[in-house]
């Protein structure tokens, strides 16, 4: 797969091989080092991030993690509850 | 108020084939709307667990009407996943960036293995909405359909992906696939049968009287 920046396949092509082994078996096999392949990882990441700048990818918008998923489920826990409220009605254009 | 969807699919790969399978999903012959893979945080975190984050570019196949809202011709995905090994299970986090008040879509999927070890699902949930004044209905419901058929190419992509990954477990796929397949044969003769039985006995029964 290719990466945003032209100029970063290869780096990626070679910290992914060294993921994808690491993955399967040290991290598996429950060895949590992930030194291996951090200093390819660290290039890697330098040639992203020039790209991403290149590319205007708002990265603030990049940085907010969902991974807990609060805001989202909340969100739709509270659209739950407030169409309870409404009845059942249809939706309202905010 | 967002449009909500949700599925399970089950994969016939064990976790540990789904979790290695899972970063070399793209590309396949299922993908070509999937663009661009970068990883761009990646951590594991104090309590052990592997925390990442990738951006995708996708392509933005619209209908004639989405056009005057979407301008792009791709959008950007942030999926983020964590894969925790005590509680067996991935859990992914995938959303668009930008044009946010046009068209979000939230996904998060749990993978999770099942009790014998040889088969993993995935409990999909998908929030849709819309800021668009007048159309956010509109958009929603063509985002939610399009999410629906997404769906079934993310998941034959990623059986593709597992199948070329594990061809043993693969042929014991292919091989229920083939009983699976035999058996409809099978029953569209017996169908063929019967019907035949019928025409010929209602025109027996036409000539009798």
């Amino acid at each position: 797969m290719n990466s945003i920046g032209e100029n970063c396949n290869e780096l990626k092509s070679k910290y992914d091989q060294c993921f994808n082994t690491w993955f399967s078996e040290k991290f598996l096999k429950g060895d949590k080092d992930d030194t291996p392949c951090k200093s390819l990882f660290q290039t890697y990441q330098k040639c992203v991030q020039e790209a991403l700048t290149l590319h205007q990818i708002d990265i603030k918008d990049l940085k907010t993690n969902h991974i807990d998923g609060t805001e989202f489920e909340k969100k739709s826990a509270y659209s739950d509850s407030k169409n309870k409220n409404d009845n059942g009605t249809s939706e309202k254009e905010s | 108020m967002a449009k909500y969807y949700g599925d399970s699919t089950i994969f016939h790969y064990n976790l540990e084939q789904v979790l290695q399978g899972f970063w070399r999903r793209y590309p396949n012959p299922y993908s070509t709307h999937v663009l661009i893979e970068d990883t761009v945080e990646r951590e594991v975190t104090k309590d052990g667990k592997l925390y990442s984050k990738r951006l995708l570019t996708k392509t933005n196949k619209l209908p004639k009407w989405g056009e005057r809202f979407f301008k792009a011709k791709s959008v950007c995905i942030i999926e983020e996943s964590l894969v925790d090994l005590k509680s067996k299970t991935l859990t992914t986090y995938t959303r668009n960036i930008g044009f946010n008040k046009i068209m979000s879509v939230i996904e998060k999927v749990v993978y999770r293995g099942d009790v014998h070890g040889n088969k993993t699902i995935a409990y999909r949930s998908a929030w849709i909405d819309s800021q668009v004044f007048g159309f956010a209905s509109a958009i929603r419901a063509f985002g939610c359909e399009r999410f629906k058929k997404n769906c079934q190419k993310t998941n034959i992509g990623f059986n593709y992906v597992l199948g070329l990954l594990y061809p043993m477990q693969n042929q014991h796929n292919s091989m229920q696939q083939d009983v699976a397949q035999k058996f409809k044969e099978a029953a569209k003769q017996v169908s063929e049968h019967v019907k035949e039985q019928i025409y010929e006995a209602s025109h027996y029964n036409m000539n009798q009287n």
